[in-house]
């Protein structure tokens, strides 16, 4: 259920503006990666041509290829829909359906892929809302609507919903940035335990969540602002914040900018 | 940077301003002063529309609360921090200009008030006007006003009712919706979700367009073109489904409540795909992409996304334009075939027949005595209660879906 990701020499336009400019890296199964960098670096939207969700922007084009254990997400003949059923992605801010119940929520995605059995998708909701520690809170009220949740758990929710198709690979978009300390720290558990089934990589402006929760890190910089953002330094976390090898990297963890 | 003295539990920042204050000056004057500029508008707004009109004043209380505190800090700021000893100084200052604001506030919103009074009469008196024109007929009348389809308003006793006109009004306009609706929802979803934005534009300005056709013009070409064009249809829908009352075939195809429903729905399809376009356009786009990150489709990111979102926003277009077709005269009387005075009545949507604003329209030449003009008053009253009742369930259908 975990799959690799290979990216190699990314360039990403939104028409003639070149977002980012030749990244490569390696997103190992079974790990937490952090893309880490100062505002407008082009972290996020690298990460959204994971699963091609940059394309929902009209004039946005990548070169350069993206694999999932070896398939091409940009091949020929590929669908994004498909890309984003094995891809899954968490945003910034929780985004439940506010029409949708707590159970439909979670079985939204089963749904979208035709599974109508009552049993199928009550097994899967229990089994993904346990999966993102969400289910002895909510266990007695999934017939009560999403967005009565709190923030927290509102963001779990989406989590638990974007694990319920099982995804080979989960994309998480700053998903503490909208929540309170406490919340945060709920989210970061769930992620330590979700990289036991998943492929993680999550976008992080807080350099202490990349350390906390992450194994490896990406650290994304711009020369200047409209400038492309590129991929300044990749690796393990600990080496990443004790001992970098670019100036960038450690100005940047240092806290001296960005 | 709020000062203490502003709305306390309000705001989570009170108390952090005096720290927060660049230049330090937390003196006392210049906090008395600013509660001064605080409270003269605030009060005044608050007391403005709630005396207006208490249906809206919820929203703008609302307004009032916040919309004055950054107002107001835009005169109160800079004075203090450009001059702080003049703030100290003169404290009388501070009242005169307050007062000078209030002149302004008093003149504007009076004026406002005032509008908005005139308006609220206005609706009244024609309620009032139409009632008291009616009442004196509708008691003389020797049929049951509701139930009664007789219509004989001149001579000596009045017979007349309204459930014939109500039926042929209601009828045609549920028409008019059954067909419009569909129509207005799959244009605005594919103006905003499926074409590109270049041919979006021009195509939602023509559907917009289509609302400043007169409705004589609608009539003529229902009448001469559009009848004749539709009546065959209507001929076969009345060949196989006429054991149905509602579809049995009765007078002249091209002159029926069939005709004149869809040419009231292409009336009312501007109205309706507007308001929806603008609905679905606003649908947020993190519930969007939640969909598509599921690897939803373009139809299931409507089906999940747009569509609950716009649905309430929908319903209450729907109703406005069920409210324009209730209305509709011109059109409806040129195409309709008025049926012979006496002759059997028929549910039939393939039946000639008479709406409440055709009836009125048609006679309005031969209102000759005041009972005779006061049937034909009575019959308005019933569109006006009508129509008046179909808007304002539009409003409290759109109103819960904002919430």
């Amino acid at each position: 259920m975990a799959k690799r990701i290979d990216a190699k020499n990314v360039d990403i336009y939104y028409g003639a503006f070149h977002a980012v400019q030749d990244v490569s890296l390696t997103v190992e199964p079974r790990t937490v990666t952090a893309f880490i960098g100062p505002s407008g670096c082009g972290k996020s939207t690298f990460l959204r041509t994971l699963n091609r969700m940059h394309e929902v922007i009209p004039g946005a084009y990548v070169k350069g290829s993206v694999t999932l254990d070896g398939t091409d997400l940009y091949a020929q003949g590929v669908d994004p829909v498909a890309v984003r059923r094995m891809v899954g992605m968490v945003f910034q801010r929780p985004n439940p359906f506010p029409s949708m119940s707590i159970f439909d929520n979670v079985a939204s995605g089963l749904r979208l892929n035709g599974v109508k059995n009552k049993g199928v998708l009550s097994d899967a909701v229990e089994r993904s809302l346990k999966a993102a520690n969400l289910w002895n809170e909510v266990k007695d009220r999934l017939g009560r609507a999403g967005m009565g949740l709190s923030g927290g758990q509102q963001q779990r929710l989406c989590i638990a919903r974007a694990i319920a198709v099982e995804p080979q690979v989960l994309l998480m978009d700053e998903p503490c940035s909208a929540l309170d300390p406490i919340s945060t720290l709920a989210i970061e558990d769930l992620i330590n335990e979700l990289k036991e089934q998943f492929t993680v990589v999550i976008v992080t402006h807080n350099m202490q969540q990349a350390a906390r929760v992450s194994d490896r890190t990406a650290f994304f910089n711009l020369a200047a602002q409209g400038k492309p953002g590129r991929l300044i330094e990749v690796g393990p976390t600990d080496t990443i914040f004790s001992n970098p090898t670019e100036k960038a990297t450690e100005d940047y963890i240092t806290g001296r900018f960005g | 940077m709020t000062d203490t003295t502003r709305k306390p539990g309000q705001d989570g920042s009170t108390g952090i301003s005096t720290v927060a204050d660049p230049l330090g000056h937390a003196d006392v004057d210049a906090d008395r002063r600013d509660q001064t500029f605080d409270e003269t508008p605030r009060e005044l707004l608050e007391a403005g529309p709630a005396a207006a009109d208490p249906s809206i004043s919820p929203v703008h209380d609302e307004v009032a609360r916040h919309s004055p505190v950054p107002v107001v800090e835009h005169h109160a700021r800079p004075s203090r921090s450009a001059d702080p000893d003049h703030a100290v100084a003169s404290t009388g200052s501070g009242v005169k200009l307050a007062s000078i604001s209030r002149t302004g506030d008093l003149l504007f919103g009076g004026l406002t008030k005032g509008t908005a009074i005139v308006l609220v009469l206005l609706v009244a008196f024609v309620g009032i006007f139409l009632l008291v024109l009616a009442l004196p007929s509708i008691l003389a009348d020797q049929d049951n006003f509701l139930t009664s389809r007789n219509w004989q308003v001149s001579g000596g006793d009045l017979r007349f009712g309204i459930l014939g006109l109500l039926w042929t009004t209601v009828l045609s306009s549920v028409v008019a919706l059954v067909i419009a609706v569909p129509v207005a929802v799959g244009v605005a979803l594919s103006l905003t979700q499926y074409l590109p934005k270049r041919v979006a534009g021009p195509v939602g300005f023509l559907v917009e367009l289509l609302a400043a056709v007169p409705s004589i013009i609608f009539g003529l070409w229902g009448l001469i073109v559009f009848g004749p064009f539709l009546g065959p249809i209507g001929t076969w829908i009345g060949d196989v489904l006429g054991f149905i009352p509602l579809f049995a075939l009765v007078s002249d195809p091209k002159s029926t409540v069939f005709v004149a429903g869809i040419v009231l729905a292409i009336m009312i399809l501007p109205i309706i795909t507007s308001i929806s376009k603008n609905v679905f356009e606003q649908t947020p786009r993190d519930q969007i992409e939640a969909a598509l990150a599921l690897g939803a489709t373009r139809w299931e990111v409507i089906r999940t996304s747009v569509l609950p979102y716009g649905r309430s926003g929908v319903i209450s277009a729907s109703m406005l334009g069920l409210g324009r077709a209730l209305g509709e005269t011109i059109a409806v009387l040129i195409i309709l075939s008025q049926p012979a005075p006496g002759s059997p009545f028929t549910p039939s949507i393939f039946a000639g027949g008479e709406t409440f604003a055709s009836k009125i329209a048609n006679n309005a030449s031969e209102f000759d005595t005041p009972s005779k003009t006061g049937a034909y008053i009575a019959a308005g009253l019933v569109l006006f209660v009508v129509t008046f009742v179909v808007n304002a369930a539009a409003r409290v259908v759109a109103d819960r879906g904002v919430k």
